[in-house]
Parts: structure tokens; C-alpha cells; sequence
């Protein structure tokens, strides 16, 4: 059913431990129910909190009754906004922004938004209680839509607040009247002369819809106030950051939060900054005992969501099909938090006009607040958003200009050594491979059986790239143990991506030692060095250099030890080097690594600068569809999907990240869509947002790695977790245009969707 | 008698809770259950957290649990149901031994984060009681009530064939 291409180049043969397919290292602990995570731990005298949300998208809070919530027998305390200010007076957190308050401070902001929070020891009485909580609200106008929050009359926020971590957003700070979090330009070329000039002027308008990470593991975080330190053990992506931000809050040293993280039941994006730990550790604080807060699925969907979006794109092309001109305008639908859609906005937005050399490109891109649950990143950073509308509408070019995709595409591309909008120059992104590739695996320049009768087929490619999000930081500590064997000490959370194993198998390989020797320590931030996140396939790269940097100090430290007792380093077990200097089976060998990439910032205005990112993640898909001419069913029945991830460090965990991001954009493209009610969401649970099930995935499901290696990577790997996501949509949009001339501009692709678009074309359209 | 708090408790505690006793895994073994507890929460404090609740509507198969040999869903299962039952779970292991189901999601890497995967094994060994040869179709069928955010659905599916291979040898 799926398979992986063996690799030539790459050369897995000349490594020991790096390029195979070991089983993940804690796969006997994962089949036996005994993996650790959050959710299972207990800690004496626990206390449960539950949250009571707001019921309205956008009003001022009159008051808040808590006495019949507190008179429930087994109420431990009632906690609002007050109480948390008794503790942290300004209670605003964030990455971007300090926008969003512990518990709701004054006004609402979204449906679902924290208002109060309920301890007891009992998590039924704490839910009760919270359903007796009654707010009274004065409503306020409420925007939804990304494009009317340019202009609405409804402000989500008074006052932008940006946090002063990033530069580009200094200049927001204290603005007033606006929900535009971020306003990202990028200039390159005459982009209006360039149009003049152009045979072929197309625009098109796409949009997506709000999604949900939805990771079987909701959110979960517990907070223990102990004597000496504020312990939060929190199901998070980003350790550092949780402690970071709450020593912050509580003003604090880093020293005094101590944040520990087991194994994720999934991330996405989800977990990442602070997301429960900022209310877990107030409610620990203000009630001098450990609190576990642990979401339902329902409450899931008002946590985070990927932002909908709305993307106008208008190209200038030859009579041959070349592209000469891009303007690309992306508005975010950033939800009432900005979270960190002000980056998405940015890192995502500047290769908005595609793995295309076009010369001249104008780029705009919007973070906008509404008064929905907030968007953040979701396995892309924003990136398949762009894919589905840069790929539909190279694909509507083709078609009017009569064109094959591929011809159009191989016309296009951006190749090795050349130039993207930033400036920066495309190095080791197989952009070309890729796409060779695929239109080899489809079999594309052969005859392809369109079908017959109501059943037609249809076939469709598109390829995407993504940016790493420079610059970021990865610390890392190994360990060597007198028996030779190791800890790798490092703060990337493993949450299914198989990250303890890759980092395993890159210090068995610097080390020269057996992958079995060497035991991955989990994050803690009193024990494992900083790491900016777990997130946007960078961990591989980044943390992979750090590791790799600390076994080689370890493995140096080591030879000099060999040496100053007079051994040769080379041959000598390491046992027996720990055994001369100390006389028996003792001591330590600590190696330090860390890793930044170089990177330079974007001039503002013009968004151009020679180093953009420290590597290229390109992922494309082939997609076959049948569709049902008398209802607009259709099925994908093969899905083709190539990456460039470098050396894969480990090929089966890489085909199971390719197959796994595939199936979740083919979710997102397919059957999930939040369906909103005034800012309400009608469908938050299991039963009515359908996520892909055994039953969904195509019965051709085929999975690559092309040869590849990135020379800058460690071992000549990079990230793998996203490319997956990127070509889907769009290719299964074109293989239904292919198969039924129906083009769809929305996600989600549905049947009703390509019914309406059958029927009008058949001059007989259903009525709205 | 005057009423104190404590004895409206223990009142309150007397109707609401079930004292009872089941095979947990082949031991016996006792709890004081309330009547508004499923069965995720009871194994939760028998110390067993490989049954997961996460949908709550009994739609994901996390929180899988075999009651008197059929699967059922842990977080649709009132705790107090399975008194005089035979319960067993992913941590079910007379030897410590991994069985054919297990090893063949390890050798296949049938999961990612592993949250589901305890249901998932617990459904398998179900069907390959049922068809110990299943078909594709068979497989997709029957393992369709349980979901996988990371979706390795095609590893899964070949770890269902691969042990239902090593149980006929």
C-alpha cells in the first residue's frame, strides 16, 4: 500500500545508526498502555478545575455571581479575573502579543472564552459548580469574517499590546481602533509595469475554512505550588517558552518555574505557548494545592484553531505560459488572540506566490483579529492555506491557456541558485525532484482513463514549499555514563513525531555507539537546556545540530581524557578510559551543543533579505478522484505524495510523518469544517466534525522521500513533519475540475459543493 | 440525632456509591464506585490510565476496556455495570510478554503518539478472534470506531495482517 524509495545518494550505508528504520524507542511502553503522559498523573491533596466559558462572542462583563457555584458542597474556590490580579496584576500572556488574559478581564472576546474557574477535589462537583456560574454581559458588535475585520466598526481590541519579543511588531504597539495584529509587505520588481506588459492577466479569490487540531489527547496541565518552586507538568510543546512566560507573569527568575513535559497524545501546533499553564499555575498559587485542568473534546474547539482564510491572487502571464507577475493578499483570521498568527502572517506570508521564479511579486498579508476562538499554528504554519490557492490558480491558468499542469509547472519553478520573492537563494530544495518525481509515480504523460457514463475520473498535481522559521535556538546536553552509555538531555517534545528516536539515532551516530545505549531525557526545565519549541519541522534541523554539536563535545572530551591517561583514544572501549582516570566504573563525560542558525531579518517594506531561512521543505501530491456525475460524490482512490526531507534520519518514521500529514490535510480538505453561530460553535465534538477514520483513506495511498540531501543539515537531514500537508487540496480540486470541468475555490471539497457546480454548468443551478 | 456535614456525606455517599467487586486482569479486586463514574474513572483508580477517555461519546476508541470478552467503551461504561465482571485491559499481561497483536505494532510503527493505540490492539485482537484471516476490507471495517489523529491507518492496517500471519505460525 505505501512505500519508500531506497536512497542511493544518501548513503545510508556509510552510517551506522543514522538511515535506519529501528522501531521508535519507547514502542514497548506505547503498545502496553504504560507511556507517560499528563493525563495519568495524580499528586496528593489534587485539586480539579473546571472552567465556566463565556456564552457571547464580544460584550463587557457586568458581573460575575459565583455564591451558588461556591455554596456546592466540595467547592475548594471560585476564581475570576479579580482573584487572579490579586497574584498577577497585569494577567496577559502570549508569544506575539500580551493579549489574552488568564481569565476574562473586563470584556469577552470569543464564545468559549475562560471566565471563572472551579476547584474541588472531586471533578463532578467541580462541574456542576461551573454550570451554576452566571455572567452578565452587555454585548458589543461582533466581527467574524477576516476581510470585514479590515474595515468593521467592531474593534476586538481597544489597544494593540505586542509583546516586544519581535521587532516588525514594535510599531503596533499602543495603536488604537484596528483588529490588524500585523500588516506584512513584501516588494520585489515593477510588479505594475510588469502587468502592463503581460499577454494574460488571471485573479482569482480562495478561501479556507476554521479547522481543528484536534489531538486525542486534550489539553491537559498540572500545577503543583511546592515550597521552593511552582512545578507545572504540562502536555506542551514548548517547555522553555511555559517557563518563560510564567516567570514573567509572576515576576519571577526562570529558576522558580520548573516545567516538565512526558509525551504528548498528538500537538499540531495545538500545544503550543500557553495554552492552560497560565490558569493552572495562578489557581495552584492563589489555593496553595496542586491543580490538574483537563479539557474535554468540546472545549478543544474554543482553545485554538487553524485560521480560515480569504486569498486574492492575481498573476501576469505570457502567451507560453511563463509567469512574469504575482500580487498576492492573504487576510488571517486570527481568532480574539493573536496567539501566533502575526508570524504565520509573516514566515508563511512571504512565499505566498509559490515555488515560482517571478520576478515581479507584490506581497500583502493581514493578521486580523475577530470574535473567534483563536487561531495558531497548525502542521503547516500557515503554508497548505497558500499551497490550495497558489496551486488552484496556476491550475486555472493551465486550463485557459490550454496548458498541461505539469508543462506550466516545469515552466515555472524555482530552481536550484535562483531567487525567491525574499531574495534568498533556493539551496538543496528539491523543487525540481519533487515534481520529476511525481509526474513520474502518476504515470502523467501516459493516457489516464477519464471514465465513462456518471462515473468520471480525473487526476491532478501540486506541489507546495515552507520556510523554516529562523531564528531559533536549540540547547543540548549528552552525557556519557562510565559504562559508556548515555543521556541525551533536550527540551523537543516527543508527541508521536518520533523525535526521541531521530535524536537517539543522531547521538548513537556522532558517538559511534548503539542506539540501545543511548536514553533521551524528557523535557524538564530544570534538568534539559532551552529549546525554542517543538514546531514547524524544525526540531530534526535545529535540534539535530544541537545534539549532534553536544556528542561531539562529549566524544572531544572524551579523547583527552584518553588521553591524559595515557590510553589510545581510538581503540579504547570508553569503559575502560572512565576505569584508568577514576579506578573503578565512575564519573561523568558532559558534552554541551548548541545551534543557531544564521539569518537575516526582512527589510521592512520590501520584505527582501539573503537569508531567509536556514532550509527548504518542499512536499507535493498526486491525486486520482472518481466523481459521480447525478450527485456530486466523489472518492479519492489514490493519493501520490513526495517530500524532500533531506537524509531521512529514520525512513519508516519519515513514510508514517509523510502518510499522517497527508491523511490530516485530506480531513481538512474533505469532511472538517467548524460550523459557526454567532461565534458559537455548532458542531464541537466528535460526533458532528468528522475526522478522518480507517475508512476514509484512499485504497492507493504512496509515499516518498526523493533523494535528497541537506548539506547544511545534521547528517543531511531537515524537518519532515509538515510537507506532507501541502500539495492535498489542491490536487484533489484539480483532479475533480479534471474529471468533471467543476473548479472549487472553498475548502472544504464536498459533494454538495460539486453538485452546485454540475448543475451550473448544466445552465440548471440549485438555488441557495 | 443532630446532622453534621459529615454525616450528610456519608448519607449522600451511601446512595450514590456501590461497593464491588471484579476480575481486573485476572486478579480480583474491589471498589467503592460512584454511580456517576464510568469505567475509565474506576480503572483510573485501580491505577490504570492505559484506557484514555478523550471524545466522551464512546465515537474514538480510546478508552477501549473488554468486559466479559467483548470491547466496549470504557467512557460510555458506568463503573458500576461491571460488578461480578471479568475486565481486562491494555495492561493485561500474565508474563509480562508482548503478544503477536503488540510486536506487530511495533515492527509495522502502527502508531505515532500512542494515545489511541491501546484501543486500537484491544480492538485487533477482537477481530482476528472473529477472522483470523480478515481481508482489507475487513480490517477497515471493523477497526472504523477507532480513530487516529496522527492517522497511521496504512501502518495499522499492516500490523492487523502481519499478526494475523504470526498467529497461524
Amino acid at each position: 500500500m505505501a512505500t519508500t524509495s531506497g536512497n542511493s545518494k544518501s548513503g545510508a550505508a556509510e552510517f551506522s545508526a543514522l538511515g535506519r528504520s529501528i522501531p521508535r524507542v519507547e514502542a514497548r511502553a506505547k503498545v502496553t498502555g504504560r507511556a507517560e503522559y499528563v493525563h495519568n498523573l495524580r499528586l496528593p491533596g489534587m485539586l480539579y478545575g473546571r472552567i465556566h466559558r463565556s456564552t457571547v462572542a464580544h460584550a463587557r462583563i457586568r458581573s460575575v455571581d459565583v455564591s451558588a457555584a461556591q455554596a456546592v458542597p466540595g467547592v475548594y474556590a471560585v476564581y475570576t479575573a479579580a482573584d487572579v490580579q490579586r497574584l498577577i496584576p497585569e494577567p496577559y500572556y502570549g508569544p506575539a502579543f500580551h493579549d489574552q488574559p488568564i481569565l476574562a478581564l473586563g470584556k469577552v472576546h470569543h464564545v468559549g472564552e475562560p471566565v471563572a474557574l472551579v476547584l474541588a477535589a472531586d471533578p463532578h462537583v467541580a462541574d456542576a459548580a461551573a454550570q451554576l456560574i452566571v455572567a452578565d454581559y452587555e454585548e458589543l458588535p461582533a466581527v467574524f469574517d477576516e476581510v470585514e475585520a479590515m474595515t468593521s466598526a467592531a474593534v476586538v481590541h481597544e489597544v494593540l499590546k505586542p509583546a516586544g519579543t519581535f521587532p516588525d511588531l514594535k510599531h503596533l504597539k499602543g495603536k488604537r481602533d484596528t483588529n490588524i495584529a500585523l500588516d506584512f509587505h513584501l516588494r520585489r520588481g515593477d510588479v505594475q509595469k510588469a502587468f502592463a506588459e503581460a499577454d494574460h492577466v488571471f485573479e482569482h479569490t480562495f478561501r479556507t475554512q476554521q479547522v481543528l487540531h484536534l489531538p486525542l489527547e486534550p489539553f491537559v496541565t498540572v500545577a503543583d505550588p511546592t515550597p521552593s518552586q511552582l512545578v507545572i507538568h504540562t502536555a506542551s510543546q514548548s517547555p522553555s517558552f511555559v517557563r518563560i512566560e510564567i516567570a514573567r507573569l509572576l515576576g519571577w527568575p526562570e529558576n522558580r518555574v520548573r516545567v516538565k513535559v512526558p509525551y504528548l497524545g498528538g500537538g499540531f501546533g495545538a500545544k503550543l505557548y500557553i495554552k492552560l499553564e497560565a490558569l493552572a499555575a495562578a489557581a495552584a498559587l492563589l489555593a496553595g494545592r496542586p491543580v490538574k485542568i483537563a479539557l474535554t473534546m468540546e472545549e478543544q474547539f474554543y482553545t485554538l484553531t487553524k485560521h480560515a482564510t480569504t486569498l486574492r491572487i492575481k498573476s501576469g502571464v505570457t502567451k507560453d505560459g511563463k509567469i512574469t507577475v504575482r500580487e498576492c493578499e492573504v487576510w488571517w483570521n486570527g481568532g480574539a488572540y493573536a496567539d501566533i498568527g502575526p508570524r504565520i502572517t509573516q514566515k508563511s506570508g512571504f512565499t505566498a506566490p509559490g515555488p515560482y521564479d517571478i520576478d515581479h511579486v507584490s506581497i500583502d498579508s493581514y493578521s486580523l483579529y475577530t470574535n473567534l476562538p483563536p487561531a495558531g499554528a497548525l502542521r503547516g504554519f500557515g503554508i497548505p492555506q497558500l499551497v490550495w490557492a497558489y496551486e488552484s490558480h496556476t491550475d486555472m491558468i493551465a486550463k485557459a491557456l490550454h496548458m498541461d499542469p505539469l508543462a506550466i509547472r516545469r515552466i515555472n519553478i524555482l530552481r536550484e541558485g535562483r531567487p525567491q520573492a525574499t531574495g534568498t537563494l533556493m539551496r538543496d530544495a528539491g523543487i525540481d525532484p519533487v515534481l520529476e518525481r511525481l509526474a513520474q509515480r502518476m504515470a502523467w504523460e501516459k493516457p489516464f482513463d477519464k471514465g465513462s457514463g456518471t462515473i468520471r475520473r480525473g487526476r491532478g498535481i501540486a506541489i507546495g514549499f515552507k520556510a523554516s522559521i529562523s531564528p531559533t535556538t536549540s540547547v543540548a546536553i549528552v552525557n556519557i555514563s562510565a559504562d559508556g552509555s548515555c543521556n541525551v538531555y533536550c527540551s523537543t517534545v516527543d508527541m508521536g513525531q518520533g523525535s526521541d528516536t531521530a535524536m537517539a539515532q543522531i547521538v548513537a551516530e556522532a558517538l559511534g555507539i548503539p542506539v540501545a545505549s543511548v536514553t533521551l531525557v524528557h523535557p524538564d526545565t530544570d534538568v534539559t537546556p532551552y529549546d525554542m519549541a517543538t514546531l514547524g519541522s524544525r526540531s530534526t534541523y535545529h535540534m539535530g545540530h544541537a545534539v549532534k554539536n553536544a556528542a561531539e563535545d562529549a566524544r572531544d572530551k572524551l579523547l583527552q581524557l584518553a588521553r591524559d591517561v595515557g590510553l589510545s583514544a581510538e581503540t579504547t572501549p570508553i569503559p575502560d578510559i572512565f576505569r584508568k582516570k577514576y579506578g573503578m566504573q565512575a564519573g561523568n563525560i558532559v558534552g554541551v551543543g548548541s545551534f543557531i542558525p544564521p539569518y537575516t531579518p526582512p527589510e521592512s517594506g520590501t520584505g527582501q533579505t539573503p537569508d531567509a531561512t536556514p532550509f527548504w521543505m518542499i512536499g507535493a501530491t498526486g491525486a486520482e478522484v472518481e466523481v459521480d456525475t447525478e450527485t456530486g460524490e466523489f472518492k479519492v482512490t489514490r493519493l501520490v505524495n513526495l517530500v524532500d526531507v533531506g537524509r531521512p534520519v529514520n525512513p519508516a518514521i519519515v513514510e508514517t510523518q509523510i502518510s499522517g500529514a497527508t491523511i490530516m490535510q485530506l480531513g481538512f480538505t474533505l469532511s472538517e469544517r467548524m460550523d459557526f453561530d454567532a461565534g458559537q460553535v455548532t458542531n464541537a465534538s466528535l460526533a458532528d466534525y468528522k475526522i478522518p477514520g480507517m475508512r476514509d483513506i484512499p485504497a492507493m495511498m504512496e509515499n516518498e522521500a526523493v533523494d535528497m540531501v541537506q548539506h547544511s543539515g545534521p547528517f543531511g537531514a531537515k524537518g519532515v513533519g509538515e510537507s506532507g500537508t501541502f500539495g492535498v487540496s489542491p490536487a484533489i480540486a484539480s483532479a475533480i475540475d479534471d474529471a468533471v470541468g467543476v473548479r472549487l475555490t472553498s475548502l472544504p471539497l464536498t459533494a454538495e459543493a460539486v453538485y452546485r457546480g454540475l448543475r451550473a454548468q448544466a445552465g440548471k443551478p440549485l438555488q441557495d | 440525632m443532630r446532622m453534621t456535614k459529615m454525616n450528610v456525606t456519608k448519607m449522600s455517599m451511601s446512595t450514590t456509591h456501590k461497593n464491588i467487586s471484579f476480575q481486573l486482569n485476572g486478579r480480583p479486586a474491589t471498589a467503592h464506585a460512584g454511580n456517576h463514574q464510568n469505567l475509565v474513572e474506576l480503572l483510573q483508580g485501580q491505577g490504570l490510565f492505559g484506557a484514555r477517555e478523550s471524545c466522551g461519546q464512546g465515537l474514538c476508541g480510546c478508552c477501549t476496556v473488554v468486559v466479559n470478552g467483548t470491547a466496549v467503551s470504557g467512557c460510555l461504561t458506568m463503573a458500576t455495570l461491571v460488578d461480578g465482571a471479568d475486565v481486562r485491559t491494555i495492561e493485561d499481561s500474565a508474563d509480562g510478554q508482548l503478544d503477536a497483536v503488540q510486536r506487530a505494532f511495533i515492527d509495522t510503527g502502527a502508531f505515532q503518539c500512542g494515545f489511541c493505540t491501546p484501543g486500537f490492539i484491544l480492538m485487533t485482537r477482537q477481530l482476528l478472534e472473529e477472522h483470523p484471516d480478515p481481508t482489507d476490507d475487513e480490517i477497515r471495517h471493523y477497526l472504523a470506531g477507532n480513530l487516529c489523529r496522527c492517522a497511521a491507518y496504512t501502518e495499522i492496517i499492516k500490523a492487523v495482517r502481519l499478526a494475523a500471519q504470526k498467529r497461524k505460525e
